[in-house]
């Protein structure tokens, strides 16, 4: 059984229709990448899968149940976790204390909640500022705190929109080796991100997303040789 | 270290408020329990207001109801007025079911003008039971609070009369129910559910998504806030003896002074109900022969605190010595 089901999704904002008709399935433990231009409606995807914004159109199952008119909160604690794009700390709190609140509300039950927290602070290097007010952190690190924080609702399901943008050689390398590492312990993935290379090492499968249309998913290596793909992606360094 | 002492002088502090019924004269005694009972109202209304954004004008309707059952309690039921309280505690979480079914649906602005329409209404519709005076009100019975419990005791105790000592004990019930609101307010906000409180108020969308419901939690800071404000009504009654649908619902007395004591002492923080209703009581005693003058100060000042010092004087205090008190940091474990 699919752990993620869209049937027919579409949503319209005024006149633009920002998704499109999109039908897909996420089996529990797989890892999808999506890429598209700006503007192609990837994050609205993501908004409606975890209920930010209602569909005009169509359902979204998740681990079997119809999810469709479910708010966030509800579909966090059965275990859709998410990353934004532009980070969303809780400034007023701390590094841990964001972590905290994830961990005491998400999907996850924890004997020892402080020590989970701090095993996923020092996954994504967070350790050493786990007491700092989140406001005060980079935007580098207030992304990665967009992941760790997505991690500590114990997620069946994360996605994670554009984490590795502005990194440098070696951060991207470590990032890819935490995302690798969520993989392996069996966490379903969906993963929105520019830096090609990065998602190509991790996700199993590939979409592509144009004007809100589903243009195209299946085995990355095939999907990035279509054509239609090199088109749209002309003059990016694949 | 800090921890301790601010515990040894917070229980210094209590035990002197404590013995001001003994020691001190009895205008200190019903001066206290007026700040006493303005403090209770500002530390819920902070919890309300400060921490889970609800920014009611409405708490007079439990205030209100929290007399008024305190009074049907004593006068149609006979009952004794302590249980009266509690009544009055229950009486108010009962009113802010429905209450906050309507205003829930509302936001900012239209919340508070809200809270203070329904308030409106429970006054209106209280104004109707004949059996507590109608329109014109009633006093409790002669001799109630001179019959209630543990007056008796506390006058041979002490030694006093027994109106003495039935102010002694409503001063100790005020004392005590400012200490347990101060304190639990704390315990609450250093729970699961005051952080998920703290998430919202710096960010609902991102708190919902990492599985707070904002709803669920304001509802339950509302009714437990209608709770502590609907005892102290009912205490406040007792000790004013007479009750008026205008009196208590009076937005002024029971909602303007206690935002007002809250702005200035630092919404949002724990001691700054407690460092406003300070300077609350120094303005009036300062200011209160000057009729209306005293209420325009009292509105500049919480005017200017509003656009210059958003956290009150707590927040200038604490910027300006790096003393916090009460803080509700969760510290990472620390890990070899
Ligand atoms: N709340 C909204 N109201 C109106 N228009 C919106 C809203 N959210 C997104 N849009 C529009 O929908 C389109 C798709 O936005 P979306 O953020 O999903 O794109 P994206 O693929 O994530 O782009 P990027 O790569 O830049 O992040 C854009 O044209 C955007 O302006
Ligand atoms: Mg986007």
């Amino acid at each position: 059984m699919a752990l993620l089901r869209l049937e027919g999704v579409s949503k319209s904002f005024g006149a633009l229709t920002v998704t499109d008709n999109v039908s897909f399935a996420v089996e529990p433990g797989q890892a999808l990448g999506i890429i598209g231009p700006n503007g192609a409606g990837k994050s609205t995807l993501f908004n409606l899968i975890t209920g930010n914004i209602a569909p005009g159109a169509g359902t979204i199952e998740f681990d079997g149940v119809d999810v469709t008119r479910q708010p966030p909160m509800q579909r966090v604690v059965a275990g859709i976790g998410r990353s934004f794009q532009i980070p969303q700390p809780f400034t007023n709190l701390s590094v841990y204390e964001n972590l905290l609140v994830a961990a005491q509300f998400g999907g996850g039950r924890h004997r020892d909640v402080g020590g989970f927290c701090m095993d996923i602070l020092d996954q994504t290097g967070l350790a050493k500022v786990a007491d700092n007010t989140s406001g005060s952190l980079s935007l580098l690190q207030r992304k990665r705190l967009e992941l760790a924080r997505a991690m500590a609702t114990s997620p069946k399901l994360i996605l994670l929109d554009e984490i590795a943008g502005g990194l440098t050689e070696g951060e991207c390398v470590a990032l890819i080796q935490t995302i690798k590492s969520i993989h392996a312990a069996g966490t379903a993935i969906i993963w929105i991100e520019h830096v090609l290379h990065a998602l190509n090492s991790v996700v199993e499968r590939l979409m592509v997303l144009n004007f809100g249309k589903m243009l195209m998913i299946g085995d990355p290596a095939q999907v990035m040789a279509s054509p239609e793909v090199k088109e749209i992606y002309l003059g990016i360094d694949v | 270290m800090k921890n301790t002492l601010t515990k040894s002088v917070a229980v210094l502090l209590f035990v002197g408020l404590a013995l001001v019924p003994v020691l001190g004269t009895r205008a200190m005694v019903q001066d206290l329990f007026m700040v006493l009972t303005l403090l209770i109202l500002a530390l819920n209304w902070n919890m309300l207001a400060g921490f889970a954004g609800l920014v009611s004008v409405g708490q007079q309707a439990f205030v209100g109801i929290g007399a008024y059952a305190m009074f049907a309690a004593v006068i149609l039921w006979g009952l004794d007025p302590l249980v009266g309280i509690a009544i009055g505690g229950v009486a108010a979480i009962v009113l802010a079911v429905p209450i906050a079914f309507f205003t829930f649906r509302l936001n900012g602005a239209y919340f508070a003008i809200g809270t203070w329409v329904a308030a409106e209404i429970v006054r209106l519709s209280l104004a109707q039971w004949k059996a507590l005076g109608g329109g014109t009100g009633t006093s409790l019975p002669k001799g109630t609070t001179k019959d209630m419990f543990g007056v008796d005791l506390i006058k041979d105790a002490l030694d006093m009369s027994s109106s003495a000592a039935s102010d002694a004990l409503t001063y100790w019930l005020a004392l005590l129910l400012a200490a347990v609101t101060l304190v639990s307010g704390y315990v609450f906000l250093r729970s699961r559910m005051g952080l998920g409180l703290q998430a919202i108020r710096d960010n609902a969308e991102a708190a919902r998504s990492v599985g707070v419901d904002p709803i669920r939690l304001k509802a339950a800071v509302y009714l437990l806030t209608a709770f502590g404000t609907g005892l102290c009504g009912a205490l406040l009654f007792i000790q004013i003896t007479r009750v008026t649908p205008d009196a208590a619902f009076d937005v002024v007395d029971w909602t303007a002074f206690v935002i007002f004591i809250t702005v200035i002492g630092g919404i949002g923080t724990l001691p700054g109900p407690v460092v406003g209703v300070i300077v609350f009581y120094a303005l009036q005693r300062t200011l209160a022969d000057y009729g209306t003058i005293y209420l325009i100060v009292l509105g500049l000042i919480g005017i200017a605190i509003m656009l210059f010092a958003r956290k009150g004087l707590w927040g200038i205090f604490t910027a300006k010595t790096g003393i916090e008190l009460l803080l509700l940091r969760h510290r990472a474990p620390k890990r070899s």
